[in-house]
């Protein structure tokens, strides 16, 4: 099998080997290794949580560097909606996107836009019926990954259209060669990122063989550039043509409310998303057609490469969100996309928390792992770098640690250890022990 | 006595709502650790997480016992409450005693009972009134 790829990565020089990221990781997929985290690649999901928490930012997301859209003669740039809520009420939307004009792009097309589609394309769907419900968005690459290692049984409840990303670049890559701008072979479509989750749908989708996406850049990586570049007064494109609808996919609710139901349900923040995933796994959740979850607290806004704090950000798109709608802007996209949306590959459960693939071998190794964690403290202290007392259960019978890992159990052993010696101490060798007085 | 099995045991607190259910999602997480069919585990923690919180809700608690073999998952879940007067009738769809409280809390439609019996391949009560419930359900894995 080829080896998994994720984008979060480790920065070893800026990591302090604390605890903070091993007890956030909502697969605990981190360990603490000689003074440094290591995460566990099949188990990571590129949620970002682990970025968000870091105090010392030794978490990151592998992304392109700017200067890679110059292997490019006609570079695009489509921006994820999360881009207008970073920059102040007073730039209009056109202004912002002409500034990634000005910082080198030559064309720039709102992911936005494309959302309008997927909602479209959605909306049929609700409509028709037959669908399993609930339908589970898969707008979220971190949630459908979730999904993938924890919630086998939703499989079949993810909605498996295009991400507005990949629709957006396949969009923009025919709308510039039809207009005679560029040859195919030229074109380089750049996403512009809030987070690592997009970042590794492109590098390794799941969806489809191929991405149509040639380049991800990190929202931050080129938010100075922007703000440089910002109120260059050539401003002269109309770029802006997104409608209301899909801006508001920016932040949570927004997928949701485009879709002409009441039955759905918004979820953001990824440890709330796993409480309604067990939820809908269950059975327990009624009378709902649609779940849109989002790993990130307050949507794409408050993801992890994004600059602005979310709540911020969110009041800042809800200006664009008027604007668009004062315009009145079309609500659904105008173009007629005719290709089809459907996923052309599929994911498949990856069990990455099953201890053994024969089921008697496993069941030893539970039961040696619910025995070691009843002689373990209970503290969850994460002093030896794993996030609790199980999971360090679980690491020795997985042989990657001991059972000295844990500081209370090490000083057990040294106490044992030192009454052994005072015991030892006290014994003299019998060559020594002579009674006194004879020779 | 299988020596390839694993026994779990679990208390059953009667006075916490919150908590009420933890013993079926530690089984749930054990079952994925065993590495058994996802539908299978999805059947056994519906079943078990219904009969849990029956306990919790209408006997004030009590006790969980698993075991795990190659061939199936047993779950007993025992309790001292009130037994149940007539178990035909309650293991009818839509039939329940909850009181109003219970039911703002969303449970008490009268679905525990048939969705155990739908989920599990084999069903078992003991109950005497005065004395306490005895449920025992059987999920097997192949
Ligand atoms: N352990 C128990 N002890 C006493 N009575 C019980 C017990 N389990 C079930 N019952 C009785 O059987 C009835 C039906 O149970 P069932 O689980 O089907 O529905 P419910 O618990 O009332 O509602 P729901 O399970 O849909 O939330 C209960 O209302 C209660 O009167
Ligand atoms: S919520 Fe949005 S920003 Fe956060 S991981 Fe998911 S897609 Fe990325
Ligand atoms: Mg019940």
């Amino acid at each position: 099998m080829e080896t998994y790829f994720h984008s979060v990565t480790l920065d070893e020089n800026k990591c302090m080997g604390c605890t903070n990221c091993i007890k956030r990781c909502p697969t605990e997929a981190i360990r603490v290794r000689k003074g440094k985290a290591r995460i566990i690649n099949e188990r990571c999901i590129d949620c970002g949580e682990c970025i968000r928490v870091c105090p010392y930012h030794a978490k990151k997301a592998i992304t392109d560097p700017f200067d890679s859209i110059y292997s490019y003669k006609y570079k695009i740039a489509i921006p994820a909606p999360s881009i207008y809520g970073q920059f102040k009420p007073s730039f209009s939307r056109n202004q912002i996107l002409n500034t990634l004009k000005a910082i080198g792009f030559d064309y720039v097309y709102e992911v936005a836009k494309a959302a309008e589609v997927v909602s479209f394309a959605t909306r049929e769907i609700i409509k028709k019926d037959g669908f399993k419900k609930p339908l589970i968005s898969s707008a979220c690459p971190a949630v459908v990954r979730l999904i993938q290692v924890r919630f086998p049984n939703l499989i079949d409840n993810i909605l498996k259209l295009e991400s507005p990303m990949e629709v957006a670049a396949k969009l923009v890559k025919s709308e510039v060669v039809n207009k005679g701008y560029a040859l195919p072979d030229e074109i380089g479509v750049f996403f512009i990122t809030p987070c690592a989750a997009k970042a590794t749908s492109v590098k390794a989708p799941y969806e489809k063989e191929r991405s149509n996406v040639d380049g991800v850049i990190s929202m931050k990586d080129i938010y100075i550039k922007m703000l440089n570049a910002l109120d260059r007064p050539e401003e002269t494109d109309i770029l802006d043509k997104a409608g209301y609808e899909g801006i508001r996919w920016a932040g949570p609710g927004g997928e949701s409310t485009a879709l002409e139901t009441d039955k759905f349900l918004a979820v953001d923040g990824i440890h709330n998303v796993i409480t309604i995933l067990e939820e809908i796994e269950s059975d327990r959740l009624e009378d709902i057609d649609f779940v849109e979850a989002l790993a990130c607290t307050g949507g794409c806004l408050g993801g992890p490469l994004t600059v602005v704090n979310p709540y911020v950000a969110r009041k800042r798109l809800r200006k664009h969100v008027i604007e668009a709608k004062e315009k009145s802007m079309p609500k659904t996209f105008q173009e007629k996309y005719d290709s089809d949306l459907v996923w052309t590959s599929d994911i498949k459960y990856r069990p990455v928390m099953k201890l053994d693939e024969d089921i008697i071998k496993a069941m030893k190794k539970l039961e040696t792992l619910e025995r070691i964690n009843k002689e373990l403290p209970g503290l969850d202290c994460g002093a030896c770098g794993a996030p609790s007392c199980r999971a360090l259960a679980e690491d020795i019978v997985r042989g990657i640690a001991n059972e000295t890992d844990c500081i209370f159990k090490l000083r057990e052993k040294v106490r044992e250890l030192a009454i052994q010696m005072a015991e030892l101490e006290a014994k003299m060798p019998p060559v020594l022990d002579r009674e006194k007085g004879k020779r | 006595m299988d020596i390839n099995s694993i026994r779990l045991h679990y208390e059953i607190p009667g006075d916490d709502f919150t908590i009420a259910g933890e013993a079926s999602s530690n089984v749930k997480k054990m079952l994925n650790q065993l590495g058994i069919a996802p539908d299978i585990v999805k059947k056994t923690s519906i079943a078990m997480y219904e009969a849990e919180i029956n306990a919790v809700i209408h006997a004030g608690g009590g006790e969980a016992n698993i075991e795990i073999t190659g061939e199936k998952i047993t779950i007993v879940i025992k309790d001292n409450g009130p037994g149940i007067p007539d178990v035909e009738l309650a293991m009818q769809e839509g039939y329940s005693t909850a009181s109003d409280y219970v039911r703002e809390l969303g449970f008490g439609a009268g679905m525990g009972l048939p969705n155990i019996k739908r989920y599990s391949d084999k069903l078992d009560i003991q109950t005497e009134v005065g004395k306490g419930t005895v449920v025992t359900i059987v999920v097997n894995i192949n």
